[in-house]
């Protein structure tokens, strides 16, 4: 099982290859071309990803996080949910770029074979910017009346929080 | 203007906590720290992620995405049915979902957003049920191969970043479950 997850991700890649090489699709310039598109979406977020990490370092070095933490806990372990990914589940449904930089940090503190290292980048994989794609989507088509899109979303993100935990718990426990 | 109010806060609230518990040097120091740490954040994920923008770059183009939105469109109908009864809503609805699904991103929104326009076509300034389906399916993450995360494990030393992948897929179906069950239970008990 491990060994198929483990292969999955190359034979996913060479079955695409195979697939689009079989349209007579330019496989090589389509990949290149592709990577210099990373590097414009990564540039495009740099600057984002240091405005928002300065921010969310002094938060952290000022004691705030924790406390906040502190006071979080007992809800937070009844629901188990580990306090040291607060920080992420608060950033995470309002800006990618910090939710991207605090789980670096969780999972870089922590390792990423551990069970908070994983259940960060679970959650990171399994969740999405709830307000900033609420905010294009509507803004984007003149919707003033959001109606019950928000709380709806709000469902979804937090069952994607408790599911993270839990399917970590299972896959790994 | 929100990530404004937000950006400030979060500096503001940390000076004042940081003086108050006495920690205003680290404070100091960790915003030095936390600006050039983003910039290494970015430069170690920076080649797993062109890898992948490449290989959906291919992906894009050999019409795998068209292909799977054939597929989905029967179980969007019922989803989705007041638009169900439009062709082209629907097109362009299961072409963002599948875009989702493969992680083009940058394909999904623009997908994404012309089917929005075509649903908000039919209520101007108050969001029918079915537009909130696509907004809440939008906010909640279908991504099968998730990326980004797994180039930072993999900058972290990870042997195997992709182990995660079955715990993402649980918890992705049952965040998007939920979300579909909130839409199908407001839908009925929503007082405007």
């Amino acid at each position: 099982m491990d060994l198929f997850f483990t292969m999955l991700v190359p034979l996913t890649i060479a079955a695409i290859t195979l697939y689009a090489a079989g349209r007579r699709v330019d496989v090589y310039s389509a990949l290149v071309q592709g990577a210099g598109s990373g590097l414009e979406t990564l540039t495009r977020i740099i600057p984002a990803l240091v405005g928002l990490m300065t921010a969310v370092y002094m938060l952290r070095a000022s004691g705030a996080l924790e406390l906040l933490a502190g006071l979080l806990a007992p809800v937070l372990d009844r629901l188990g949910l580990p306090s040291e990914l607060l920080p992420l589940m608060l950033v995470r449904p309002i800006s990618g770029s910090a939710a991207l930089g605090v789980g670096a940090e969780i999972i870089s503190t922590w390792g990423p074979d551990s069970e908070l290292g994983r259940t960060a980048a679970v959650m990171l994989g399994s969740t999405e910017t709830t307000f900033y794609t609420i905010a294009v989507y509507f803004g984007a088509v003149g919707i003033t009346r959001t109606r019950y899109a928000v709380p709806a979303a709000l469902c979804a993100d937090l069952t994607g929080f408790l599911a993270a935990a839990w399917a970590v718990r299972l896959c790994f426990g | 203007m929100t990530m404004t109010v937000i950006w400030t806060g979060m500096v503001v609230l940390s000076i004042l906590c940081g003086l108050a518990t006495g920690r205003g040097p680290a404070v100091a120091s960790a915003a030095v720290e936390g600006a050039s740490a983003a910039v290494q954040l970015a430069l170690s994920i920076a080649g797993m992620l062109c890898l992948w923008t490449g290989v959906m770059e291919v992906m894009r183009r050999s019409g795998l995405a068209d292909g799977l939105s054939q597929l989905l469109a029967p179980v969007l109908r019922r989803l989705f049915p007041q638009a169900a009864r439009d062709r082209d809503t629907m097109d362009s609805i299961s072409a963002n979902v599948s875009a989702n699904l493969l992680g083009l991103g940058s394909a999904a929104t623009p997908l994404g957003l012309e089917a929005a326009r075509r649903l908000a076509r039919r209520s101007p300034g108050t969001a029918s049920n079915d537009l909130c389906m696509l907004v809440v399916c939008n906010t909640a993450s279908i991504q099968l191969i998730p990326t980004t995360v797994a180039s930072v494990r993999a900058a972290e030393g990870c042997a195997a970043p992709f182990d995660i992948l079955p715990a993402v897929w649980l918890a992705s179906t049952l965040s998007v479950g939920v979300g579909i069950l909130a839409c199908k239970i407001f839908a009925r008990v929503w007082k405007e």
